[in-house]
């Protein structure tokens, strides 16, 4: 009889179907993929990021909300915004989930956890769009 | 190494930290007198002190994660290129730090 991975293995499910919806949050793979994905794209994105903090050094607001407001840097912003709040939730999550022995403490910390990386990255997304849009 | 526990360490500074880059940017979309409140925090010597080590936690994290996508894709698993990429990593991040405050002392400091 083969075992259930042997290459010979009498089932006809892939390796992937088998994680599917598998881990805590039942979303098997999903988050090691997302958490590459966000890396790889806040890699791209530091080196423009740092160009536009170093643009914002030494100005005061009225010159600071001309420069965020600005299509290409607000785009810029707002690409690094939601890598970064995706990538720090699910990066918290692993902390919480290594770490955070107690069920109810640890399903309390991850809904926590939704809401703060939720909350900053739409609070971010919220200025840039109205200081792009100039009210 | 004891690397491992510095790229989680500096994860979750970080994840705090965007307290501070959202402040400032809703500080701007608000007005003169909310960025002077912010600038007042920052060029104050605990705001910088924070600022700092805000930077240099980045562009650890920053370093210290492309090692480890290196190894997603296979890559770096001798003990030699281990160790070079630890270095890297750690003396990248220090001096990338120190560089860009410089400049930014040159470029901020020119305004």
């Amino acid at each position: 009889m083969s075992t259930p991975d042997s290459p010979l293995s009498s089932t006809m499910r892939t390796p992937l179907a088998k994680v599917r919806n598998l881990g805590s949050s039942h979303s098997g793979t999903s988050d090691f993929w997302r958490q590459r994905v966000t890396a790889v794209a806040m890699a791209l994105l530091i080196v423009p990021v740092v160009v536009v903090v170093m643009m914002l050094l030494g100005r005061n607001q009225a010159g600071a909300a001309q420069i965020l407001g600005s299509p290409g840097i607000a785009i810029i912003l707002l690409l690094f915004i939601i890598a970064s709040a995706w990538h720090m939730k699910i990066g918290m999550q692993v902390v919480i989930e290594d770490y955070v022995l107690s069920e109810k403490l640890k399903i309390a910390s991850i809904m926590a956890n939704n809401f703060f990386s939720i909350a900053v990255a739409l609070a971010s997304i919220y200025a840039i769009l109205k200081l792009s849009s100039g009210v | 190494m004891a690397l491992s526990i510095v790229h989680r360490i500096t994860g979750v500074a970080l994840y705090f930290g965007t307290l501070l880059l959202a402040w400032w940017l809703i500080a701007a979309a608000s007005g003169p007198t909310a960025y002077a409140n912010v600038q007042a925090f920052t060029s104050s010597f605990i705001g910088r002190l924070i600022v700092f080590g805000y930077t240099w936690a980045l562009l650890h994290h920053l370093l210290s994660g492309l090692r480890h996508l290196v190894w997603d894709l296979g890559y770096g698993f001798k003990a030699s290129e281990r160790e070079a990429m630890a270095w890297g990593t750690l003396i990248g991040g220090i001096s990338l730090t120190v560089v860009l405050w410089i400049a930014a002392y040159a470029i901020g400091g020119a305004r």
